[in-house]
This record gives C-alpha cells, sequence and structure tokens, in this order.
C-alpha cells in the first residue's frame, strides 16, 4: 500500500524533498544547512552529492523536471540555483533575492522560467535569469503583504501565484515579468495582470498561520490548511467564495489537490487525510494510513532491560503510533501523475521517513473508496 | 521514655462519633432529592447555546468579554453533570470551539468545585471537537 524509504544511517527530520522528473534522484534536506541527493541504484538509494553551499537551515528545494535545475533556499537569506555539468557534478546559479529575513519557501513556476521565493522580508522575490550577467534576478511583490510569506504555489498558467503568510491570509498574486513573457490573457482570477497585482485576498478571520496553500489542476480553485487545524477552499469559477471546514484533527502542514475535486492534506496528526470539494462543502473521505500496531511479542527480559537502559524506565507500554509515519508530516510531492489526476503521491516528516502512497492500491484496500 | 509535648489536639478528637450508639438525626428527610427541574435544565441549555452564539470574541473591551465569561461560568457551573453530555449535543462545530475557549479561561478562575466541573465539560467538549478544538483556543486570536 505505502512503501517506506530511510535515507542512510541518520534519522535526522527531512525539512523537505523534491524529485527529479524520472522519480530516479531525490533531493532533501536532513533538517540542517545541507541537501543531499540520492539515487536508486536497483532496490538502494544511494547517495551521490552533498550540495553545501548554505551556510543556515535550507527551508526549501524545488527540482525543475524538464530543465533539471534544482533551487533551494535557506534561513541564510540566500537562494542557489543548482545545474548539473557535464560531469554529474552540481554547480551553483547566485540569486539576487535582495532580502534581509529568512528565504522560507521556494516553487519553480510550471515552465521552469522563473521562482518565486517566500521570506521572512514580508515579500516575494520572482527570480529569472539575466544572460548577460549569468545570474537570477528579483522583482518583488511587496503590497500588501504584513507578515512572513509560509507558502508558495504557482498556477498552471506559469503567471498567477498564490501566497500563504502568517498574517492568517492567503493572497493571489501576477507575477508577470514582462522582460521575459508574454502579455497574458485575461483569465478566472482577473484581467489586469501586471507583476505585484493582488486578485484576490481570502482573510480568515482568528484562525491561524498559513502552512500550505494549492492551486488546483484547472487552475480555478485554492485549497489552503492552517494552524488552526482548518481546511478552506476558494473557488474563483463561484464568486471566491472561501468555504472552510474545521476539522477535530491536529494542525495540517501539507495540503495537495489529487484530482479536481480531491485533496489530501497530512500533518501534525501523522496520517494522511482525504478530503472532497464538493459544492459548497468539504467532506471527509478517508484516512489514507489504517496501518495497526504491531503486537509487541510478550514481556521479554532482553526488552525490558533495552527500555530501561534507553529510556530510564521499565514499562514496556511503547510509544509507537498507530500509522506509517511517527512524527509529523511536513512535506506532500506527487510523485505520479498530476494534480488533475495524481496516481502517486510523496510525504517525508520529521521522523526522518518517506513514504510513498500509490493512489490505486489505496483505493484497493480501502472499502468504497473512489478518487475521481 | 514517652515525649513530653505541649500538643493538646487529642482534646479536640470527638471520641463519641466512635461510639455505635450514638444518636443520629435521620438526615434523608431533611432533603428530599426533588431531582433534576424539567424546566429549569431546558432553560439552562438554552442559556448556554445563547452566550456562546452571542460570545463577544471581536469586541477589543475587556470587561465586556469578562462580563461574558462571569455569565458563561455561571451557566457552565449551573448545569448539572448528568446533562453535559446532552447539552454538548445540542452544539455546532462553532459553538463547541466558543465553549473551550470558556472552558480554558474559566480553568483562569477557579472557585470552589469549578474545576472538577469544567474538566466534566473539557472531556465532553473534546469527544465533539477533538485535537482541533484544542488547537483553535490556542491559535485563535478571537479571544473569549
Amino acid at each position: 500500500m505505502a512503501q517506506t524509504l530511510t535515507f542512510g544511517d541518520s534519522c535526522a527530520p527531512l525539512t523537505c524533498h523534491a524529485w527529479n522528473k524520472e522519480r530516479n534522484q531525490i533531493a532533501f534536506s536532513p533538517n540542517n544547512n545541507e541537501v543531499h541527493i540520492y539515487q536508486k541504484e536497483g532496490n538502494d538509494w544511494k547517495q551521490t552529492d552533498n550540495l553545501v553551499e548554505h551556510d543556515m537551515r535550507v527551508m526549501g528545494i524545488d527540482w525543475a523536471p524538464n530543465t533539471n535545475r534544482i533551487v533551494t533556499c535557506s534561513v541564510d537569506r540566500n537562494a542557489y540555483v543548482w545545474t548539473q555539468n557535464e560531469e554529474g557534478k552540481w554547480t551553483t546559479t547566485l540569486v539576487l533575492l535582495r532580502i534581509n529575513r529568512a528565504a522560507t519557501c521556494v516553487k519553480w513556476s510550471p515552465m521552469e522560467n522563473k521562482f518565486a521565493v517566500g521570506s521572512g522580508a514580508r515579500l516575494i522575490s520572482i527570480c529569472y535569469f539575466e544572460k548577460e550577467n549569468n545570474w537570477w534576478v528579483s522583482k518583488h511583490i511587496k503590497k500588501p503583504i504584513r507578515s512572513t510569506i509560509t507558502t508558495l504555489d504557482w498556477h498552471p498558467n506559469n503567471i498567477l501565484l498564490v501566497a500563504g503568510s502568517t498574517d492568517f491570509k492567503v493572497r493571489v498574486f501576477s507575477a508577470y515579468i514582462k522582460d521575459i513573457e508574454d502579455q497574458p490573457g485575461p483569465n478566472v482570477w482577473g484581467s489586469k495582470l501586471p507583476l505585484g497585482q493582488l486578485l484576490a485576498e481570502f482573510p480568515s478571520a482568528g484562525s491561524g498561520w498559513v502552512h500550505s496553500v494549492s492551486f488546483s489542476g484547472d487552475g480555478n480553485k485554492v485549497a489552503w490548511v492552517g494552524h488552526d487545524s482548518s481546511i478552506n477552499v476558494a473557488d474563483a469559477a463561484q464568486g471566491k467564495a472561501v468555504i472552510k471546514l474545521k476539522t477535530e484533527y491536529l494542525p495540517f502542514l501539507g495540503c495537495i489537490w489529487v484530482s479536481n475535486n480531491f485533496l489530501v492534506v497530512a500533518g501534525h496528526s501523522c496520517i494522511p487525510l482525504l478530503y472532497c470539494h464538493d459544492g459548497d462543502q468539504i467532506k471527509f473521505v478517508a484516512k489514507l494510513d489504517n496501518t495497526q500496531r504491531k503486537e509487541s511479542g510478550g514481556l521479554s527480559a532482553m526488552k525490558k532491560f533495552q527500555s530501561l537502559d534507553r529510556q530510564a524506565r521499565i514499562e514496556t507500554n511503547d510509544t509507537f503510533l498507530d500509522s506509517i509515519h511517527q512524527n509529523a508530516i511536513t512535506c506532500i510531492n506527487l510523485h505520479k501523475g498530476s494534480k488533475a489526476n495524481a496516481k502517486k503521491f510523496s510525504t517525508s516528516g520529521l521522523d526522518g521517513q518517506l513514504v510513498i502512497w500509490d493512489m490505486e492500491s489505496l483505493e484497493r484496500s480501502i472499502e468504497g473508496l473512489k478518487i475521481a | 521514655m514517652a515525649k513530653n509535648t505541649s500538643s493538646s489536639a487529642f482534646r479536640k478528637i470527638d471520641i463519641d462519633q466512635y461510639n455505635e450508639d450514638n444518636f443520629r438525626e435521620d438526615e434523608a428527610e431533611q432533603s428530599i432529592p426533588a431531582g433534576p427541574d424539567e424546566g429549569e435544565v431546558c432553560k439552562y441549555v438554552d442559556a448556554l447555546k445563547h452566550v456562546l452564539t452571542n460570545a463577544p470574541i471581536g469586541t477589543s473591551n475587556q470587561q465586556v468579554k469578562d462580563n461574558a465569561l462571569a455569565l458563561t461560568l455561571k451557566v457552565l457551573l449551573a448545569i448539572k453533570s448528568a446533562q453535559i453530555e446532552d447539552a454538548v449535543a445540542n452544539l455546532s462545530v462553532d459553538d463547541i470551539d466558543i465553549l473551550m475557549k470558556y472552558i480554558y479561561r474559566g480553568f483562569e478562575y477557579p472557585s470552589e468545585g469549578s474545576s472538577g466541573h469544567l474538566l466534566l465539560w473539557h472531556e465532553k467538549a473534546y469527544n465533539i471537537g477533538g485535537s482541533g478544538s484544542i488547537v483553535r483556543v490556542l491559535s485563535d486570536r478571537m479571544k473569549v
């Protein structure tokens, strides 16, 4: 049903991860300033490179599938674009972000000609390549952002950008760079699209930090999750009204559309959940992880002393959870298929595990589940 | 050798209570359990719904909030333990969130027996709202 991967001996939390196009290489950060690249060889994953250029914790990684470039951003206020040379070594290109606070998240645009970086400097840097100087320059989206940008996602049309921030608001901006692309036509979100144009703002009174945003496959809907354990969907085709579902779970840290109406959310409860947006409500569909805890094989002396040694306690009740992930899930990515029709997705979290979930086998194993 | 102490506490022990022949007044006659008054209970459950839906979460006036808190605590403490489950079952998800906020604020101002009663409320509210409603008490800027 789900395939679990661990990389190396370390059990450090995975801050975030990104796949290459063939899904045989993965980049992730083990919660420090490094980015590790692993390649699949047979059934094993071997480390092929270690990208050390940042000097503080890496916050975001994104891998452009077609141009095979990696972009990373970090608390040290820098972002780097990594390209592979003929020998297969990754080399950096400088990005001029012009920010004075940590960079928190980064995403390639669908056409891979620009990327967006969110930061604590209360702005979004839209970066594009400048041939003359061989570096990436940026333009800023500043207004009306009043706090740290925590999450970003691109509209499939390569122009619009949705951003969530710590002031509890989700905003849709135009990220049109006239230096590198043609004038975009109107769409459901708006018709006038100069850079930084605010096309929608979704305030959620009270609630909590926005942890993750996602444009749907057709680009008409935006979903986001916040620290108030809520799931929110706004549909531009239906007047941009916000539908909010307050759930009974711990807050979600990631959300992603897996079809035009279904979305997967995951977070502090360690279990990915499937929800369905239908008309004017969001409905719970299924828990995607029905793992039962393995019964511990009675009381063995070995176990008893082990627990006494490791945790200084005699009780044999362990701390394993009824789920595959043993700690909060911090990142969800698509593994196979697209947002309109996802076949597999991957989650990584604070327990250092990466889990690949197969939609088809989930459909088979969970009674009555139909994802379409 | 026995210690010489000035303690005279033993003199205050009521030794008569250990005497089986001791006369006791029949207490049952004094307080006949009347049972919960149906009308009274309904009134409180309605009152609960009223204070929760009209909670002044949007205002920045602390006095208004404190007054509402006092009123809500009065209602919460007036509802009998046995009635809590029914009262909670009638509430919407939003009301449960606000109820949870009042429960936590109620813990800040304990009075005789109030905390135990609020813990009961907490248990029943948690059964419906789950961890989510507790998280919302912490994350929400709209305080009660």
